[in-house]
């Protein structure tokens, strides 16, 4: 008898350390986050509970704001580009072309890269003077100027350069798993019909890949969020607050600037469209499974 | 019986076709068509946008300094030197100390070891009592694990500084594993879970009544089958705990600075003027160890990157 | 009423040559299958007729023009897939329209050809479903009805029926029948299965390793098989087959065997394969021959009573309500008229 309640207990036994990364590590830890941002701490937690202030002052902060704004445009700048230019590649691929190997490989190595690395190359490419844009002044076009990281507005398009750059083949590989696994049937039937190629990835295939497209957006959009290392690495943030995302600001006054209870209410502003995101894709995936 | 009804008879050809040559040349014509010239014109565009970073790291590194303020970004060395490589490896600064990328290197080693081993066995034991013996409310638990996998780390990450410090472990090697092995777990869990829920459930079932428990089905049964998720999910981990920054750059301590730490302070907190061929013999220096894997793992790669992302 | 023909058709796939110097036509209106184990070309045949394999030498004919060259959408096919091959994301109105809003088509021209094809379909209630609502005879009615409204003059199947149960498969027979009966169409059929092959065809090509064993009509396929790989395939249970020789004087001997084929071919002598089907086989106590009987299989309509007669096995097919133990002696005859007599060596028809 008991060693039957011994089997049983076995699994979850199994899975206590599952459960306690979970609660205590995921759930309790964005508690304890959470009830921080309601405190005055400071450089250490403290107990002053002050309600909402924080979310106030996070929100008249010009810092925050600005960040808020650069990763409005940085986000919909990388979505999309990393979208076009990675179902591209997996569609011209899909074509049965020579070499397919070769290409793959060459597409998503960046992928492989750490962001630290992207960032640094390209801060060196897209560096006035230096990079790109010194050597096709230097080609003979005096005219050409690549000055974005540089500049107030320009900066955080350099960012979306460099990711675009490392994740496009990430997009690639997916879409392309995808597409691997339409049935040859329908392009047999599409040619019959006399549909040209784009019609029919654009009208036929691109919708049988909705599931797939879904996962691929919400991948990026996370990602989005969590833009960190790539800002340090290829612009500091700056110049000045030029490129300032809301994971920097965050770290930032954690570590530096001591205000445990500011950034933590930041933390908790940027996990909310996360939150947004993720409630839809698990609600309509849990129906299709019931389904 | 009759051999004519082998094979019919037939009717004399039509008027004959324009053109009496079986159309080989009508065969060929449709491998250079416009389409296909535009399509690998695109590709071809496209790879040399992909490698450009790369042929520029490399050719940078081993130019001398002069050549690179003489400009032109795009040109092969003159001169190759491997100084610049020396230099990043064992002489570089990184704040204070002059030592080079070195020490990052064997730091990362040291944490990307253990930090790729017990979250892969973790993730394996889930995987397998999730998808064959599913506990009640073990999908619940499941879920808010892949949902924080998608949650920025900084909701998450004072709590574990305090945590630690509590512990009195902050900013050592434990510390950081631990880290990796709290934010590794989701993937490996969800890798492992996806691979042994395409493992006939049969199998399962007659190991049990064959009389195996939990733990021999696993290591018996189960353990063996699972090579090729293993190989997924080395690659996955060694790649993304080897590129990590944020976490080593809090939680591993100034004596375990990871590489990727190491080389932004080369390369972002250096006075003076620049050494870019230094700091992209580092970059390339860092990126070693993933590309090297990338480029000899090959489909496995994929497969990661595929499993990784069809959540559930 | 369109004809196909081919002539000295060779494909090579892969560095294989699949279909070799291959000559066939197609009579207007028929029902022709292609009928052959996996791998013999048969599918390769017809996807090459659609225009969708290459072919390395040879022609093509399409309502007696030259189509060798020509692009799928301009050869007037239609074409049916194993797996039906509907746009799933698209309504049945729209899958039929899909090609035909293509090329340009004025919507009332559209409109028209959709209703025809869906009122001699009887599509016209699902017009508005997606793929994922309908039966299995539903969707192969709207793949029909694809080609349908693109005015096809041939229609191609690619044995559309393989991935169905045993039952929806012989409704879907049946459905198929009368839409050629009603249509009039030619139609080209691709399957493996020898009972979809008698049951549709007007004439059936029987296929080996790229090249054509017979064409016939089902009956001449089946009751003179042109030779041993034609007479094995059709029929179940299949033919049996008997090593013998002919004495010369019109009678053939083997272990156990002896009678007077009624075939012209039988006053040949020599070696000689005897074939013989279970419906010719008659167990009746007063038979010339004896047998041993080993297995008795039991169909519920009638039974196939396995005899061991010296060398060779023989089934027998009794529709009657007898009883037959294994290992029991019984007498039997076979239908010296109906046997077919085989070359032991290449295997023609005597």
């Amino acid at each position: 008898m008991t060693t039957r309640t011994l089997a049983r207990a076995t699994p979850y036994a199994a899975l206590l350390p599952m459960a306690l990364v979970a609660v205590v590590g995921y759930v309790g830890a964005g508690l304890w986050t959470f009830y921080l941002s309601l405190t005055a701490s400071r450089t250490f937690p403290s107990g002053a509970f002050i309600g909402l202030a924080q979310y106030g002052r996070l929100f008249d902060n010009e810092r925050w704001m600005l960040s808020l704004h650069n990763l409005a445009a940085y986000g919909v700048a990388f979505v999309l580009a990393s979208l076009v230019i990675g179902c591209l590649l997996a569609a011209a691929i899909d074509r049965n072309v020579t070499g397919e190997g070769v290409l793959r490989t060459v597409f998503l190595y960046p992928y492989a890269l750490s962001f630290v690395a992207t960032g640094l190359v390209w801060q060196w490419l897209l560096s006035p003077g230096d990079g790109i844009d010194g050597a096709i002044r230097a080609l003979g076009v005096p005219w050409f100027r690549l000055d974005w990281i540089a500049g107030q507005d320009g900066a955080i398009y350099a960012v979306v350069v460099a990711t675009v750059w490392q994740a496009s083949g990430f997009v690639m590989a997916l879409v392309l798993a995808g597409l691997r696994g339409v049935d040859p049937d329908i392009w047999k039937a599409a040619r019959l019909d006399g549909i040209p190629v784009w019609r029919v990835y654009l009208q036929i295939v691109l919708p049988m890949l909705w599931p797939t497209l879904a996962t691929v957006l919400l991948l990026l959009a996370t990602a989005v969020a969590k833009l960190y290392d790539a800002v340090v690495a290829l612009t500091q943030g700056g110049p000045g607050l030029a490129s300032e995302v809301p994971a920097k600001f965050i770290m930032d006054h954690l570590f530096l600037r001591s205000n445990v209870g500011l950034a933590s209410a930041g933390a908790i502003v940027l996990l909310v469209p996360v939150l947004a995101l993720l409630a839809p894709y698990a609600y309509a995936r849990s129906r299709r499974e019931a389904a | 019986m009759n051999p004519h009804t082998i094979v019919s008879t037939l009717p004399a050809p039509a008027a004959p076709a324009a053109h009496q040559a079986p159309g080989a040349a009508g065969r060929a014509r449709r491998r250079f068509t416009p389409a296909r010239i535009g399509l690998y014109a695109f590709l071809l565009g496209a790879a040399l946008f992909f490698l450009l970073p790369l042929y520029v790291m490399v050719v940078t590194s081993f130019k001398g300094m002069d050549e690179i303020r003489q400009g032109g970004i795009f040109a092969l060395p003159h001169a190759p030197t491997l100084d610049a490589w020396r230099l990043a490896w064992s002489g570089a600064c990184t704040g204070a100390a002059c030592a080079g990328v070195r020490t990052g290197f064997w730091h990362s080693v040291a944490i990307v070891v253990p930090s790729t081993i017990l979250p892969i066995l973790l993730g394996a034991v889930n995987g397998y009592a999730l998808s064959f013996w599913r506990p009640r409310g073990a999908h619940v638990l499941f879920g808010i694990l892949m949902a924080g996998a998608f949650v920025p780390v900084q909701v998450m990450i004072y709590p574990l500084v305090r945590v630690l410090a509590l512990a009195g472990v902050f900013g050592s090697l434990p510390a950081i594993v631990f880290v990796h092995l709290v934010f590794g777990l989701p993937v490996m869990t969800l890798l492992f879970r996806n691979y042994y829920c395409n493992v006939p459930h049969e199998l399962f079932q007659a190991a049990r009544i064959d009389g195996g428990g939990f733990w021999r089905i696993f290591l018996q049964v189960m353990l063996p089958m699972s090579l090729p998720v293993l190989a997924v999910a080395a690659i996955m981990q060694v790649t993304g705990v080897w590129n990590d920054y944020l976490l080593g750059l809090v939680f591993a301590g100034r004596d375990h600075m990871p590489m990727t730490v190491q080389l932004n302070n080369v390369i972002n907190t250096t006075t003076g003027t620049r050494q870019y061929n230094v700091n992209m013999a580092a970059t390339l220096l860092t990126a070693l160890v993933p590309l090297a894997l990338y480029f000899c793992s090959g489909r496995w790669f994929v497969r990661g990157i595929a499993a990784g992302a069809v959540k559930g | 009423m369109t004809n196909v023909a081919l002539r000295k058709l060779n494909i090579v796939l892969g560095g294989k040559p699949i279909i070799r110097d291959l000559d066939l036509a197609v009579e207007p209106g028929e029902f022709l299958v292609l009928l052959g184990p996996s791998g013999c070309g048969k599918s390769t045949l017809l996807h090459s007729i659609a225009g969708l394999v290459d072919s390395a030498s040879g022609a093509i004919e399409i309502g007696g023009r030259d189509m060798t060259d020509a692009d799928p959408s301009e050869r007037g096919i239609g074409m049916v897939f194993q797996s039906y091959a509907l746009y799933p994301t698209m309504t049945v109105e729209d899958n039929m329209s899909f090609g035909l809003r293509i090329a340009g088509t004025p919507k009332a021209e559209i409109r028209r050809r959709v209703d025809r094809a869906a009122a001699m379909l009887q599509l016209d209630a699902l017009l508005r479903r997606k793929p994922a609502q309908l039966s299995g005879g539903q969707r192969q009615r709207v793949a029909i009805g694809r080609a349908l409204v693109r005015e096809a003059r041939v229609f191609l199947f690619d044995e559309p029926l393989s991935n169905l149960d045993a039952k929806l498969r012989a409704e879907l027979r049946r459905e198929l029948k009368l839409l050629h009966r009603t249509l009039g169409a030619t139609m080209i059929y691709v399957t493996h299965d020898q009972v979809e092959a008698m049951t549709l065809a007007s004439r059936i090509v029987v296929m080996e390793g790229g090249v054509i064993r017979q064409v016939g009509t089902p009956l001449d396929v089946y009751e003179r098989p042109a030779n041993r790989f034609v007479a094995g395939f059709l029929g179940a249970p299949a033919m049996a087959f008997v090593d013998g020789v002919l004495d010369g004087a019109g009678g053939f001997g083997a272990d156990g065997i002896r009678l007077a084929p009624g075939a012209a071919a039988a006053s040949a002598a020599g070696p000689a394969v005897l074939g013989v089907r279970a419906e010719h086989v008659e167990i009746r106590p007063d038979g010339p021959l004896r047998g041993e009987v080993t297995l008795v299989e039991t169909m519920g309509n009638h039974q196939v009573v396995w005899l061991r007669c010296g060398g060779a096995l023989l089934a027998s097919l009794v529709h009657d309500a007898r009883r037959f133990a294994p290992g029991e002696t019984v007498g039997f005859a076979i239908d010296a008229a109906r046997v077919s007599l085989f070359d032991p060596v290449g295997g023609n028809r005597l």
